[in-house]
């Protein structure tokens, strides 16, 4: 079978990569791709460990409530995407650097 | 080498280069559409961590949910916000990305020398769940297992993580609402 650390180095990859994604990207939506992809790879890391745990599974189950969380924050993040772009006319992280009042 | 492997092999070097092409791609449209395709090569990855019942929720709310949602978020938001958002001129490799780069890499080695340090598949619960045997075989039960787990050790988190969602629901609906006076 597959070895647990072949898949934590499949996990460390894409997160490093989503650490890249986040930090070069100048558009907030691809940032938050980037975010998706580094919890990807956390909700990766949570899978390959519940192999060990066939009674309780609690790494299966947290893998769950975290996809689900993720889907939760997404649809947050997008709506408040678009009010700032709405009010901004730009959604370049750098530029958005002013309160509304 | 199995045909397990050979899957292994093929669903990381797919998920590892596309999402390299999103790292390195200019057009919006082009990276979500990337990121499909990286999403499905996890939901495969979950499978062969014999974790099934995850790889279809995987599918069901990444792929069709989280994605179609940001696919909608700037079609249906108007032409010029589209023209807007494409328009970058950077490039994969400049001298302004080199700081996020070595960051990346360098937590990257931090990562693999820790991994390589703590002899992660000799864990000592690890090597006592498989001598004990309860380490989820191939042909074992997972998704009834999941049912009965959700419905009474794992009650808790479950109601607040449904009281969460509504809220989030409602916070969306909320903020995306068009206001009138303003």
């Amino acid at each position: 079978m597959i070895s647990l650390s072949d898949f934590l180095i499949v996990s460390a990859g894409l997160f490093c990569i989503g650490l890249y994604i986040i930090l070069t990207k100048r558009n907030a939506i691809q940032v938050l791709i980037g975010i998706e992809l580094m919890l990807n790879a956390a909700i990766l890391n949570l899978v390959a460990f519940g192999k060990y745990d066939r009674l309780n599974n609690g790494g299966q189950m947290f893998a769950l409530f975290a996809i689900v969380l993720a889907a939760a924050t997404t649809a947050v993040a997008l709506a408040i995407i678009l009010n700032v772009y709405k009010k901004y006319k730009t959604i370049d992280p750098n530029n958005i650097n002013e309160l509304r009042d | 080498m199995t045909m397990v492997k050979v899957l292994f092999y093929l669903m990381g070097f797919i998920a590892l280069a596309s999402a390299i092409f999103i790292a390195a791609s200019k057009n919006l449209v082009r990276s979500v559409f990337m990121f499909f395709v990286t999403l499905l090569s996890i939901a495969g990855l979950y499978v062969l961590a014999l974790a099934d019942f995850i790889a279809i929720t995987q599918v069901v709310i990444y792929v069709g949910g989280i994605l179609v949602l940001m696919l909608f978020a700037f079609m249906l938001s108007g032409r010029e916000t589209l023209a807007n958002l494409q328009q970058q001129n950077d490039h994969f490799l400049s001298i302004s990305k080199l700081p996020a780069l070595l960051l990346a890499v360098l937590f990257f080695i931090v990562m693999i020398n820790i991994l390589f340090k703590t002899d992660i598949n000799h864990l000592q619960w690890v090597t006592k769940s498989v001598s004990y045997k309860i380490d989820i075989k191939p042909d074992s039960p997972m998704t009834g297992n999941i049912g009965v787990n959700l419905m009474t050790m794992y009650l808790l988190p479950f109601e607040a993580i449904s009281i969460l969602l509504m809220m989030a629901l409602v916070g969306a609906a909320h903020l995306s609402r068009r206001e009138k006076n303003v």
